[in-house]
């Protein structure tokens, strides 16, 4: 069985402004094997941040459901933990405190909770400043800090939205690099959302290319390049001007369509 | 060593810097009592229409300390006049902010709350304070009470307001965070939504302060026997126009320090916020 399984998913947004619905997703059916590291790639606006939302549980899908571990996606739960675009951290708790909410929320103890967290400030890198407040972090610790908060859940599958899209390209690097470490490390299943080519084939080791809106599931690619990827290899090229070709035929179409 | 060569060429300049700045600071009041001093002394106008400021202060120093009874009654009783309205402002601006929380909470959270609540409310809102006096006094008669219940209808609804406001605009994804670390309704309204709208409530409650300190003042000239907006009238009566300033320059003071105080709790409770006051966001 698939850790998530996607069925028939559709997705309409009501505009009542304009008095029209929007076809967001259209039949979307997918399968996500455990532990496999998936990189949903599309363009802006082509649903992959709603796909994940659905999977996510916070926006219902119009019709067709998601499944993970076999059961009905209803609510947010922390079986699946999700890293957010922007890092989404309590701004009134410390580091320690926002990767420790969750066993907060469940009612174990401080000193439990504090050296439980530790651990994952040290897994992400942030040992010195786990007592800081996140306006007094740059925007690369804070991510990591959601990063380590999503991990201490230890979730069934772990769920990102462009987690890396607004930091500079030397950070991003060097966060790619530690999520993959992770990801070896602890073995879970992410889904990870990006509209970066490079960043799919450097982290996934199966892409999901969407089309434009209504996003529909263009292709799913195995890549099974050997890691740490050398984005200047004829390998990783190759890979990438396969993808590309994908996603040039989609913007073809739509412009003999227009 | 080292630290006393860095330190040495620094201090002094600073020290002028905050100097000059304090002196900038004081040349426009300083000048305006000098000229007021001089013009009341100058005979132009009675000095009982218009007292001079060392009269005020005279005035103020007898009411506060009793040291010559120029203020005949009130001479050495300011304490007793200012706690009286201390405890008014207080009284109300305390059931005004545990209400006008609980009401914002419920509104901005609940649609339903806001649905059967908030019209209502907001059709209140509009009536001002002062003119619920005379019911005030027909309900409460003459005493604390309606001082009190005119300061919580002045406080309670910027506190209101202010919290629906800060409530309402939580990041939804704070909220999304919150639900996806397995918290239960009641958790994300205590554990994030109530501390992500703290800043929004305590803008709410210092606007609050301020109308509540109006509104004693208000109370006490019309329908309360004491405090200093009751001094202040009652002095007004009598002609003692110093007494009427020095009664103007208590109430401006006590809710000077009354928001002081409120602006140190403020700085405590939101410490979390102060980096970002270096970037500008804040203060």
């Amino acid at each position: 069985m698939a850790a998530i399984e996607l069925r028939k998913v559709v997705k309409i947004f009501a505009d009542p402004k304009r008095g029209r619905e929007l076809l967001t997703l259209d039949n979307i059916d997918l399968d996500i094997d455990a532990n496999d590291f998936v990189c949903l790639l599309g363009p802006s606006g082509c649903g992959k941040s709603t796909l994940l939302n659905i999977i996510a549980g916070f926006e219902n899908s119009t019709s067709g459901q998601a499944l993970v571990d076999g059961q009905i996606v209803d609510r947010p739960g922390s079986d699946r933990g999700v890293v957010f675009q922007q890092p989404t951290l309590m701004p009134w708790l410390t580091a320690i405190d926002n990767v420790a909410f969750s066993l907060k929320l469940k009612g174990v103890a401080k000193q439990e909770r504090q050296r439980r967290a530790m651990e994952f400030i040290d897994l992400v890198g942030l040992r010195g400043f786990e007592h800081h407040h996140p306006a007094e972090l740059s925007g690369g610790m804070n991510q990591r800090v959601g990063i380590a908060r999503a991990l201490l859940m230890n979730p069934r599958v772990i769920l990102m939205d462009e987690p890396f899209a607004a930091l500079d390209a030397q950070t991003k690097l060097e966060m790619q690099e530690e999520l993959v470490a992770i990801w070896q490390k602890h073995r879970c299943t992410i889904v990870f959302v990006t509209h970066s080519v490079d960043e799919a084939l450097v982290l996934g080791n199966k892409i999901v290319v969407m089309t434009r809106r209504p996003g529909r599931i263009r292709e799913s690619v195995a890549f099974d390049l050997p890691r740490p990827r050398d984005i200047t290899s004829p390998e990783f090229n190759d890979a990438k001007r396969r993808v590309l070709a994908l996603i040039r035929e989609e913007s073809t179409r739509i412009a003999q369509v227009a | 060593m080292t630290s006393a060569i860095e330190v040495s060429p620094v201090t002094p300049v600073a020290r002028t810097f905050r100097l000059s700045q304090a002196v900038e600071r004081c040349v426009v009041p300083v000048l305006l009592i000098a000229g007021w001093e001089v013009f009341a002394r100058s005979g132009y106008l009675p000095p009982a229409l218009l007292p001079a400021p060392s009269a005020v202060l005279h005035a103020l120093g007898d009411w506060v300390f009793g040291f010559d009874e120029t203020t005949q009654t009130y001479s050495g009783h300011w304490t007793r006049d200012a706690l009286a309205s201390a405890l008014r402002v207080f009284g109300g601006f305390a059931l005004a902010g545990a209400l006008g929380i609980l009401a914002g909470v419920a509104i901005g959270w609940s649609r339903v709350f806001e649905k059967t609540l908030e019209p209502t409310l907001q059709m209140l809102r509009p009536i001002p304070p002062v003119s619920w006096i005379p019911l005030a006094i027909i309900w409460f008669g003459i005493a604390n009470k309606p001082a009190i219940f005119l300061v919580f209808l002045g406080a309670f609804f910027p506190v209101l307001m202010n919290t629906i406001h800060g409530v309402k605009t939580v990041d939804h994804n704070l909220v999304r965070a919150g639900a996806m670390m397995g918290a239960t309704g009641r958790q994300l309204l205590t554990g994030i939504v109530f501390p992500a709208a703290l800043p929004s409530i305590f803008s709410g409650l210092r606007i609050a302060i301020g109308s509540a300190w109006m509104l004693t003042v208000t109370a006490e000239m019309v329908a309360v026997k004491s405090g200093l907006g009751y001094v202040l009238w009652d002095s007004y009566y009598f002609l003692r126009y110093d007494l009427v300033l020095a009664a103007m320059i208590s109430i401006g003071l006590l809710g000077y320090l009354s928001d002081l105080g409120l602006k140190a709790i403020m700085a405590r409770v939101l410490h979390w916020q102060s980096a970002t006051t270096v970037q500008g966001r804040a203060g």
